[in-house]
């Protein structure tokens, strides 16, 4: 709008220029408006439908905000041994599996238990990407496939991931897996593919629906609540509450990664 | 010099005179014999755009929404590759959906004609997931659709 200003020889006349525009840009607004209740021109000649079709179920989602940041507490007290349902949970949905290759078969998620040899006393506790906010993968990432949404969650972009795994070198967590075989008859929400590098995405798309992680849904049904899934930036919340209030403690703390995943009772 | 223009442009337009019609009489009459691909139709009243558009501009369309999607989390916009999935499912033999690897497949009807290979479905699911579908609650091409829009329009140019 303030383009109007700018006079070829230098003299503003924005008060009037201003008006003006501004009374046009209502009308073209008020038309725009009013064909969208049937269809708008794209281009000349091109007319955009009325979003038909599934997509035509929901509005589209607003952009993610850095006003949020999602994370996770894991009760270890709350998690047993040999309940896998949040692996097992997150593999289905995402169809990640063995390829007989323990050595480099994709883990999003794993089990891991630590126990003090002297006095016997341990815990286990589901281990995922912790969703940093230093995330080393980024970092170092050649290409910016590694990214970190600006809500917090870290994820590759598969489209320009080259398949290096300088990301799965940085990462202290182990967190990320490189897809050695092709992937035939993928779930329609989680593409995956041979060459390319993925991990834990807290379930972005279900987050984005309004939804949580399906790892924390399935601890949840298999009647252990371990894992509290919020919004660490709303004292409101939960997850804030209880991080306040509680002892816990993040995986190598001491990296500075900053992560999002917090730990209890370890 | 212009003469020989004259003549060329001459020679160009009787050859196209006879080719055009020629070629025009086949695609009226020879609908299921020509060469060209005939990419089953989708299921609604029409594509989210144009068919020459879509035709010319479903690639860029699909890049363009993808980095919003992936990296913005903005979901639930008219060009989405899972959108073309659903909508242009083609049944196989067993009734189910077709994957990209059978040549009835929407996308390869016309990639295999234009010797365009793509890697879409590599990583993507070339089918629609069982995701039950009931009818009844499939909305009606164009309410929700232009509220959709309308709401964009208020929220991208307030």
């Amino acid at each position: 709008m303030t383009e109007g200003c700018s006079g070829a020889n230098g003299s503003c006349q924005c008060k009037t220029g201003d008006r003006r525009e501004d009374a046009a840009m209502q009308s073209r607004r008020n038309f725009l408006l009013r064909t969208a209740a049937l269809a708008t021109i794209l281009a000349p000649g091109v007319t955009l439908y009325a979003f038909g079709g599934e997509a035509a179920a929901a509005n589209p989602t607003p952009p993610v905000s850095s006003k949020v940041r999602w994370g996770l507490l894991i009760d270890a007290s709350k998690c047993e041994e040999s309940c896998t349902a949040c692996v097992e949970a997150c593999s289905s949905a995402y169809g990640w599996k063995s390829t007989g290759h323990p050595g480099t078969d994709p883990q999003w998620i794993r089990k891991v238990s630590a126990k003090d040899p002297k006095s016997g006393a341990g815990f286990s506790v589901p281990v995922m990407c912790q969703h940093c906010a230093n995330p080393p993968c980024v970092d170092v990432c050649p290409t910016g496939a590694s990214f970190k949404r600006a809500d917090g969650i870290v994820l590759v972009d598969r489209h320009i991931c080259i398949g290096c795994r300088y990301c799965m070198m940085a990462c202290p967590y182990k967190a990320r897996s490189f897809v050695h075989e092709p992937v035939t008859d993928q779930k329609p929400d989680a593409p995956r593919g041979k060459g390319t590098v993925e991990s834990c995405t807290l379930c972005a798309h279900r987050i984005d629906a309004g939804g949580v992680p399906h790892c924390v849904e399935a601890c949840k049904k298999a009647g252990r609540e371990a894992i509290l899934f919020g919004d660490l930036n709303d004292p409101s919340s939960e997850i804030a509450k209880r991080v306040a209030t509680y002892r816990t403690a993040r995986i190598r703390e001491d990296l500075g990664c900053d992560t999002g995943v917090y730990y209890t009772n370890i | 010099m212009v003469r020989a223009l004259i003549a060329a442009l001459l020679l160009g337009a009787s050859i196209a005179g006879v080719y055009v019609p020629a070629a025009l009489a086949q695609s009226q009459t020879g609908a299921q014999n020509d060469l060209v691909p005939h990419p089953p139709k989708g299921r609604g009243e029409h594509c989210v755009a144009d068919t020459a558009f879509m035709r010319r501009y479903h690639m860029t369309m699909l890049k363009h929404q993808r980095d919003e999607t992936v990296h913005e989390g903005v979901r639930g916009k008219p060009f989405s590759i899972g959108g073309c999935i659903s909508c242009h499912a083609v049944k196989g033999a067993d009734g189910l959906p077709v994957s990209y690897e059978d040549p009835k497949h929407f996308c390869r009807s016309c990639h295999d004609y234009a010797a365009v290979s793509i890697d879409c479905f590599e990583c993507h699911a070339s089918r629609p997931g069982p995701k039950p579908q009931d009818a009844s609650a499939e909305p009606e091409p164009g309410a929700p659709g232009s509220t959709a829009l309308a709401n964009y329009l208020q929220e991208s140019h307030p």
